[in-house]
């Protein structure tokens, strides 16, 4: 089963929590004892009828994880911020102050003063209130991208897994071509042949860089509730092979995609702002993103005033950082060997 | 084991084909492909028509990609359209600088990783550990570009202990050989040469070694944390077995299946870190290649052969990784 030709070892990678091999093995291995799992626990149901479900008892424990609590501070921080960041901001992010474009020069952006309490960006235009903004965007950015990718891995990985065969090879080695680019290497290619980047652009390119991995998780998982003891009785007692796949496989082999899904947010955040700082991410300069306020900083304004790509770049690791703890705790939580 | 090996190659090679013939067609058919990058786009449509003649993109796009295999397998990538040298020429400048680049990030990724994990799972709850968990955290956090622009920033302007940028430092007579600078000295007896290489090579090198080295420590950290509760290692302990020999031969031995795909993945995956540290210190090899034959006006053949080797080394590497399996696990080699 181990296709050792693509190893795209994500959720293996960024672990911590078990150093199995490759994706595709980790999946199945994971849901073939998470299957195991159900059943012992399924006998435990029947026999005294008082069992606690998997998710319940995966939600109990990350409740007790630190780190997963640090995670959800972190994650809950960042969206209040995009969603009250009118709120909070003094300022339009796009508005042009007259008294911070007068002291601009090529070696010098006006620092703190009245009103502007992290001072102006190149443009004369108020840091804080861009940076304020800039979550939204961010979030924007990397909600879509994930979703995206997701919403494509998804679609690929249920076909495989549910048809298998034919169907399953050559969806797989469709994966496998995709797998064998790095990661950025593989978004670059995609931006390369745009002749005008765009915000979207970048969206899709990190999006699809992300399809194959959700791919090869789903139908792992898949694959594994196939020959699962509950699809074997829908199928005695007759239910469509549609329903079968919608309404016992899919459900049931989501639970890791979902982790993945976290993780890869905060990796569509630092993938989108590697991209701008490449020169290929969003052109627009009005608008207020932080990987693109990062990119743009670190190459050209440096050192006239670091400060603009240190606050920018210090919100994607807190936000990179949350979404990794909760993801990692997530991942923990649902691994059976977990379980007491 | 010959049959699995021929297998995989056979694997291999239908991966790099089906890669190509997408990467083929997906440079030349979307909007901004090379013929408005030769022309620009308001070029009138009769020079269009005649460069796409003299292009051959008029013909089938299947006779095109046969042609362009043709000319691959003869070790012809064309000319680059930016500065109309060969492909296999541009890239084979940038290649040794690139591969002494990723050469010393795995060396200090490995060689800190491996035993800073092992030694946080030693210690699993010590502040070694908790400093090496939250390390990695942010090492695995941190767009890496920005980390080289710090790193460069504290030690290039504020405290002057290495280069800003750059290979080697002009007017240091360094003699080319291979184009990998640090041997190219060592060969020459430059040695003048050499310490300066080294000395542009530490903070790139370390840039780039952040991720492999924090993905190395986690695994390696929940490698060992693993093996040390497997039944044989309190069987050792047991036994009476010197500390020395669990460690090397039950411990380590055990740990390090997971650690040895981790270090392939990481290698394989190392270009895409290498075009972000090479922009950063300006260190012109493969990284800035790509950067520069996308930005500097959509340089296709270049383009298309970098992402190709890209592939290539990233399977072969893979591949290297299963067979080095046989050699470090003895039940693979019974299969």
């Amino acid at each position: 089963m181990s296709d050792p030709v693509t190893r795209p070892d994500v959720v293996g990678q960024r672990a911590g929590g078990s150093p199995a091999g490759g994706m595709s093995e980790r999946g199945i291995g994971l849901l073939g004892e998470r299957k195991k799992a159900q059943l012992e626990q399924l006998a435990q149901a029947s026999a005294e009828s008082g069992g606690v479900s998997l998710v319940r008892d995966a939600i109990r424990r990350l409740r007790r994880n630190p780190a997963a609590i640090i995670g959800a501070i972190l994650i809950v921080l960042f969206l209040l911020i995009a969603i009250f960041a009118p709120l909070i901001a003094p300022h339009d992010p796009m508005q042009r102050f007259d008294e911070l474009t007068s002291r601009l020069t090529a070696d010098n952006i006006p620092g703190a003063s009245d009103g502007f309490p992290l001072g102006s960006d190149q443009l004369g235009r108020d840091f804080f209130s861009r940076l304020i903004y800039g979550s939204r965007q961010t979030l924007f950015v990397g909600v879509l991208a994930t979703l995206i990718g997701l919403g494509l891995g998804v679609l690929l990985g249920a076909v495989a897994g549910a048809f298998g065969g034919w169907v399953d090879n050559l969806l797989m080695r469709f994966t496998d071509v995709m797998l064998a680019l790095p990661a950025l290497l593989l978004a670059i290619t995609l931006v390369a042949v745009v002749t005008r980047p765009s915000q979207w652009t970048v969206i899709l390119a990190v999006a699809i860089v992300n399809v194959p991995i959700f791919a090869r998780l789903l139908r792992g998982a898949m694959l594994a509730q196939r020959e699962s003891d509950h699809v074997l009785a829908a199928r005695a007692l007759g239910v469509k092979e549609r329903n079968i796949v919608l309404r016992h496989m899919l459900p049931n082999a989501m639970t890791p995609v979902i982790v993945q899904a976290t993780l890869t947010l905060s990796t569509a955040i630092i993938e989108a702002a590697s991209l701008s700082f490449l020169g290929l991410g969003d052109p627009d300069q009005e608008r207020a993103e932080w990987g693109a306020m990062l990119g743009d900083a670190g190459v050209h304004y440096f050192e006239v005033r670091p400060e603009l790509a240190y606050y920018p770049a210090l919100a994607i690791i807190v936000v990179a950082l949350g979404f990794t703890l909760l993801g990692e705790a997530m991942r923990d939580a649902i691994d059976p060997k977990n379980r007491r | 084991m010959l049959r699995v090996i021929v297998r995989r190659l056979l694997q291999l090679v239908v991966t790099l084909i089906a890669l190509s013939a997408l990467i083929f067609i997906w440079l030349r058919n979307l909007p901004g492909g090379p013929v408005e990058a030769l022309l620009g786009e308001r070029a009138t449509p009769e020079r269009r028509a005649l460069l796409i003649k003299a292009l051959g993109y008029d013909q089938p796009i299947l006779v095109q990609y046969g042609k362009f295999m043709q000319r691959v397998l003869t070790g012809d990538f064309g000319n680059s359209i930016r500065t109309g040298d060969p492909v296999t020429e541009v890239i084979g400048r940038a290649f040794p600088a690139t591969v002494e680049l990723a050469l010393a990030a795995m060396i200090i990724a490995v060689g800190l990783g491996i035993p800073l994990g092992y030694l946080a799972a030693r210690w699993r709850g010590r502040s070694l550990d908790h400093l090496t968990v939250i390390g990695t955290l942010l090492g695995i956090s941190i767009p890496i570009f920005f980390l080289g622009y710090l790193l460069k920033d504290v030690f290039t302007q504020n405290i002057h202990w290495f280069p800003p940028s750059g290979r080697v430092t002009t007017g240091i007579d360094n003699t080319e050989v291979t184009g990998f600078f640090v041997l190219d000295s060592l060969l020459t007896r430059e040695f003048d040469a050499t310490a300066d290489t080294l000395w542009h090579l530490i903070l790139p090198a370390l840039t780039l070694a952040t991720i492999p080295m924090a993905v190395i420590v986690r695994i390696t950290r929940a490698s060992v944390l693993d093996v040390l509760n497997e039944d044989y290692v309190r069987t050792a302990e047991a036994k009476g077995l010197r500390h020395r020999t669990i460690r090397g031969r039950h411990i380590l031995r055990n740990a390090l299946l997971p650690v040895v795909t981790t270090i392939g993945l990481q290698t394989g995956a190392l270009l895409s870190g290498a075009v972000l540290t090479e922009k950063v210190y300006n260190w012109g090899g493969l990284g800035t290649l790509i950067t520069d034959s996308i930005t500097g006006g959509r340089d296709y053949p270049v383009l298309q052969a970098l992402i190709l080797l890209a592939a290539l080394v990233f399977v072969v590497i893979n591949l290297l990784v299963d067979l080095s399996y046989a050699f470090i696990d003895p039940r693979v080699r019974v299969r």
